[in-house]
């Protein structure tokens, strides 16, 4: 059983990371289009990608757009968070319910009623999708808030700041967010890292005028392999890092609730 | 706090409220309302029209067989590689974790993508098993094809799931079983599969859904032309020449209920496993 269960965990391992490895080969190879290995290496594709205007604009698109929505998601979803998990926790199963209707109505469904409703207003379309993504993060967000808050005891540090003369603001500012941030940080970077892999509500709802990394990468699919292998290769990379940044913040926060 | 400070903190509520109610619901309210109107009003004729037609109903077919296979081969997968997991100690568990989170990101277009390269008409292997002279009659293009790559983000989903709720099953409780002469088989079978339940149960519902909703890997595979449920919503919403956006609605609302009847039913589900635990 057990040498059988551990021939299963390295197939997985095989299986998730086979397509990863061999996109990156494809991402650096020449010619590959006979022979089982590439015939050569070259950093063109790459190359050919940074240069291009196309691909800088998108990418630019992207991190505005899902850095914008996780930007008010922290201005205006994170507060009422707050103010919910740590004064008025009857309040918290309605939240909870929210999280659940936003899984059970993905963003094909979500696409839908966001086109017949805005299409005929002045209201911007991307503005539309951004304040869907907004909302889309919200299972982050809050699950990442509410833990860090449980963690350090929110409410206790509010009232002990508070009874030692700082005012709420400060008590909030002085006290209780820089001992949330690092949590606070992770589900940023989390919500981050989804929204810049989102399609669907992008592409139906906008299209081409926006054309963010995921359009981008759509039209060139067909047209040319080694520059879409370039091009999932940098999005691998760059979920890579924030991956690995999201890893070491969670370890650190775990090692300072220990001591 | 006096009542006027519990109404000046309230307001911070508000923003957020505004937010879920414009860029949420009211979209959906209104797509619910548009599925069943026409021109003269009230109608039922997009549900008549989705339900009577044999295409739509092969997607709603197509969606639910591939959601429900590929969940359930990755819950199985996964259940035994966390099992696995056991065997190493934990900082070796957690770094194996986030190599899976790193590939829990990548889905949709980079991923289809990625099976291209792999398995394609071109593909590393289509080409390295065509020199040995071997024909599968493989095609990525097809429900099988679709099927690996759906197993292929449900993986990760289904082990960062899983993983928290197997090592929720402490050591002692084992040690306690085998004190008292259960075998490991029986542990399992008697003690850790009964605790384990709800919460494989909620793991397959949450990767059903993601299933059912998922849109751009068939796309970017197939463009429009396999069949499932959310391609159908898509081509109908976005479709230049035959765009038929209350049709879409409707699809889109019976998509969703499917999603509330599973969502219901595994909270159903654990729920009753749980009083049933309590009884014993």
């Amino acid at each position: 059983m057990k040498k059988f269960t551990i021939v299963i965990l390295i197939l997985i391992g095989i299986y998730l990371a086979l397509p990863i490895l061999a996109t990156a080969l494809y991402a650096f190879s020449t010619e590959w289009n006979k022979t089982i290995l590439p015939e050569g290496l070259t950093f063109e594709w790459i190359r050919t990608l940074f240069q291009d205007a196309r691909f800088i604009e998108a990418f630019g698109r992207s991190v505005l757009l899902s850095g914008g929505a996780v930007f008010i998601s922290i201005m205006f979803i994170v507060p009422a968070i707050f103010v919910i998990v740590l004064y008025f926790p009857s309040l918290e199963k309605w939240f909870q319910a929210s999280i659940v209707m936003v899984y059970a109505f993905p963003g094909i469904i979500l696409s839908v009623g966001i086109i017949r409703f805005y299409s005929g207003t002045s209201l911007p379309m991307i503005l539309a999708v951004m304040g869907v993504y907004v909302i889309s993060v919200l299972p982050f967000m809050y699950q990442g808030t509410r833990n860090s808050l449980r963690n350090v005891q929110g409410r206790q540090l509010m009232d002990a700041a508070e009874l030692l003369g700082a005012s709420k603001m400060d008590a909030f500012r002085k006290v209780l967010l820089p001992s949330v941030y690092p949590g606070l940080f992770v589900s940023s970077l989390l919500s981050f890292s989804v929204l810049f892999g989102e399609f669907v509500l992008i592409n139906l709802v906008v299209g081409s005028q926006f054309e963010t990394v995921q359009i981008y990468l759509m039209t060139k699919l067909s047209t040319s392999g080694h520059i879409a292998s370039a091009i999932v290769f940098v999005y691998i990379v760059l979920m890579g890092i924030l991956t690995l940044v999201m890893a070491t913040l969670t370890k650190k926060a775990k090692g300072m609730k220990r001591t | 706090m006096n009542m006027s400070g519990k109404k000046g903190v309230l307001l911070i509520l508000v923003p957020f409220a505004l937010l879920m109610t414009f860029f949420f619901l009211v979209p959906l309210i209104h797509m619910l309302i548009s599925s069943f109107s026409n021109s003269d009003g009230f109608t039922f004729e997009h549900y008549q029209e989705a339900l009577s037609s044999s295409y739509i109903l092969q997607g709603f077919k197509n969606s639910f067989a591939l959601s429900v296979v590929s969940a359930f081969i990755a819950l199985v997968v996964s259940l035994l590689g966390v099992y696995a997991m056991t065997n190493f100690s934990e900082p070796v568990r957690e770094r194996l974790l986030i190599l899976s989170n790193l590939t829990s990101n990548f889905s949709g277009v980079p991923l289809a993508f990625a099976f291209i390269v792999l398995l394609g008409n071109s593909g590393l292997f289509t080409l390295a098993l065509d020199s040995f002279g071997w024909d599968l009659s493989f095609s990525l293009y097809s429900w099988s094809g679709l099927l690996l790559i759906y197993i292929y983000f449900q993986l990760p989903l289904s082990i960062m799931l899983l993983y928290p709720i197997y090592y929720g099953i402490q050591q002692q409780w084992k040690d306690a079983a085998a004190l008292l002469g259960a075998s490991r088989l029986m542990f399992w079978g008697k003690i850790g599969l009964p605790i384990l339940l709800p919460g494989i149960a909620g793991t397959f519902t949450i990767l059903f859904a993601n299933a059912m909703g998922a849109y751009a890997s068939a796309y970017a595979l197939t463009g429009s032309n396999y069949n499932l449920a959310a391609i159908r919503i898509g081509s109908l919403i976005s479709g230049d020449i035959f765009a038929q956006p209350e049709l879409a609605s409707a699809i889109a609302v019976l998509l969703g209920v499917i999603m509330i009847i599973g969502m219901l039913l595994s909270e159903w589900l654990i729920k009753k496993t749980r009083k049933d635990l309590s009884k014993r």
